[in-house]
């Protein structure tokens, strides 16, 4: 589903040139669960945002679904993140002054068609499914750092997207919780066939994972 | 959605308590100003009692003769305004009035200085005073030079000591015996065209109601059927006026009388001096809207300044939105409806703010018989302003906040 031909991405400045990618030839296929792994500054997350439609690559061709993604203008890549992509984020980024239920609601918000009830129903149904249905009217600083990424997964799944990308999940968790969160993203990829695709440094929890993408100084080594 | 917008806003609102302190004394101070200046306008030119049907209401006040090198100008004569306005054909109907002028009456040994108007019967047709005893004096009473009077509230309690039982008793001023026939709710100073303490028939005054020079003491009242009769009312007598013969041709060339609303006739040719065919109301509109948007400029600089700083800390909302969605037109508005809030929330404290103001203008005295309400109209006025302040202030900062990029947003940055 996802195709990345060639893909480059430099950052420039007035006196450095820094290559993030360097021509990285990837394909996701739909229902996969791949993780990337990597030194830090290698350009595993910058390539996630390119993935997520998050950032533009410098050079290269990214295909979603057969069709590239330069072709698409911002108001159309703001629709297929919406429709189609799922984040989770290191540090979660719970936005503090919403409720858990607000929270996962977020991607529900911008969705056309989705009244408050099924808003309210989709959202309970994804805290759910990651265990948190005694939660929904705490703030994200009344919860631990797992139960925040729980939410943030919650958040993730309640617009069904086709995909989540999931940039170093367990990063600021303690081995346990860093554990359960995994449990749940394989469960996910297990039973409702969510694709994923994960950046992560525990070269233990991307050995769980179906594929290993290994990354150094900006380019896929195996 | 909207809801959470507004969550959002209230929790922005009360993470930092000492911004949104400032921001908000800013906006309501700002808007208490405006509203009292509102209030006091709507006051002197909106419809109250006893011109509660101004937009129907035309006056003519002043009467010029006119030359490039000679100039005269006072009210008009009865005389005039009986032969070329009363006659006119399109007004529903037509009073003349004096200027104004007074009285003395004593109560004991204490003198009573009573301000007085002079009307025809026809006055009490064309305003709508709220009588509180009695009746206005009739058109036949006038006709005939009867000594009758109506008073307002005040004078009926300082000349009587109450206002009832007062129907049908005698006031006497300046050696003149007059009848009360009526007693009305005081009207403001500030209503200068109609307000007096005691009204009495034109034809018991002292105006020589044959005197046939042009200049004199009078004005008239046109009350036109519809607000939109107006201009053709206006178009009726500048035809009549254009026909009228110059008394002093060797002298002046041209006879300046205008029909004008109380906006033109009061204010506009006061302010900018001008006796010439434009009144001065499109520039004084415009000048009160440059004035007021200059006043609101300041603060909403100050807000807009607050909300720049304020991107800093919600740029991780802002990428985590965008990251799910958002578009940057979904932004702005998000962002729009936060700010519009704050500014509501400072236009209620506003509207707070100047209910006090004029309470305190209303008890001094300052003007007489004022009484300064905030009435639907202010209030509109304030929801008005409020948008329109959140709007100036809050679409560059919604704009900025919209154009961050998404993945710097998540890392915290602003660019």
């Amino acid at each position: 589903m996802l195709q990345l031909t060639d893909i480059e991405k430099v950052y420039q400045t007035k006196t450095i040139e820094t290559v993030a990618l360097n021509r990285v030839n990837l394909t996701i296929n739909k229902g996969e669960f791949v993780s990337v792994m990597g030194p830090s500054g290698c350009g595993k997350s910058t390539l996630l945002s390119i993935m997520g439609l998050l950032d533009e690559p410098s050079g290269g061709i990214l295909e979603l679904d057969g069709r590239p993604v330069k072709s698409y203008s911002d108001k159309e890549l703001a629709h297929l993140r919406n429709q189609k992509i799922g984040f989770v984020f290191q540090s979660y980024h719970l936005i503090n002054d919403l409720s858990v239920l607000d929270n996962v609601e977020l991607p529900l918000l911008y969705r056309a068609g989705v009244g408050g009830k099924e808003r309210r129903q989709r959202a309970h149904a994804a805290l759910d499914k990651v265990g948190l249905s005694a939660r929904t009217t705490h703030f994200p600083s009344q919860l631990s750092g797992g139960q925040r990424q729980r939410v943030a997964i919650a958040r993730a799944l309640a617009g069904r997207p086709e995909i989540i990308l999931a940039d170093e999940p367990t990063g600021n968790l303690d081995s346990v919780m860093g554990e359960e969160i995994m449990d749940l993203l394989l469960g996910l990829h297990r039973h409702d066939g969510t694709t994923i695709v994960m950046v992560t440094h525990d070269e233990q929890q991307a050995q769980k994972t179906e594929r290993l993408i290994r990354f150094f100084d900006g380019s896929q080594v195996a | 959605m909207l809801l959470s917008y507004l969550k959002i806003a209230w929790k922005v609102l009360l993470r930092r308590k000492f911004f949104t302190f400032i921001s908000l004394f800013g906006i309501s101070f700002t808007l208490m100003v405006l509203l009292v200046v509102y209030a006091m306008y709507d006051h002197t030119m909106g419809p109250h009692t006893p011109e509660k049907r101004v937009d129907r209401l035309l006056f003519i006040t002043k009467l010029e003769l006119w030359s490039d090198h000679s100039q005269s100008n006072s009210g008009a004569s009865y005389s005039f305004l009986d032969r070329y306005v009363r006659p006119l054909r399109t007004p529903e109907k037509v009073s003349i009035a004096t200027d104004g002028g007074s009285l003395v009456a004593y109560v004991g040994n204490q003198k009573l200085k009573l301000d007085t108007k002079s009307t025809d019967g026809e006055f009490w047709q064309v305003l709508d005073f709220d009588f509180l005893a009695g009746r206005p004096y009739t058109v036949r009473e006038v006709r005939e030079g009867a000594y009758v009077a109506v008073i307002n509230e005040s004078t009926s309690r300082r000349y009587f000591g109450t206002t009832q039982g007062v129907i049908g008793r005698f006031l006497e001023a300046d050696a003149l015996r007059f009848r009360v026939v009526g007693i009305v709710r005081d009207v403001p100073a500030s209503r200068m065209l109609t307000t007096a303490d005691l009204w009495k028939p034109i034809t018991v005054s002292t105006v020589d109601l044959r005197d046939p020079s042009y200049l004199g003491p009078c004005m008239a009242i046109l009350l036109a059927r519809d607000a939109a009769d107006i201009p053709t009312i206006q178009q009726e007598f500048r035809q009549v006026v254009s026909r009228v013969p110059v008394p002093d041709p060797k002298a002046y060339t041209e006879v300046r009388v205008y029909a004008e609303p109380i906006l033109g006739n009061l204010l506009t040719r006061e302010l900018f001096r001008t006796t010439g065919p434009d009144n001065g109301t499109g520039r004084f509109m415009a000048l009160a809207f440059g004035l007021s948007l200059l006043f609101m400029l300041l603060p909403a600089l100050n807000l807009v300044n607050l909300n720049v700083s304020r991107m800093l800390e919600r740029s991780s909302e802002i990428g985590v939105r965008k990251a799910f969605g958002a578009t940057s037109g979904v932004l702005v508005g998000q962002f729009l409806v936060e700010n519009i809030f704050l500014t509501l929330l400072g236009g209620v404290l506003g509207l707070g703010l100047a209910a006090g103001v004029l309470h305190l203008l209303n008890g001094s005295g300052l003007i007489p018989y004022a009484h300064f309400t905030l009435s639907g109209r202010v209030f509109g006025a304030a929801l008005g302003v409020a948008v329109f302040f959140g709007m100036l202030s809050g679409v560059y900062p919604a704009y900025k906040m919209s154009k961050l990029q998404a993945v710097q947003a998540l890392k915290g940055g602003t660019n």
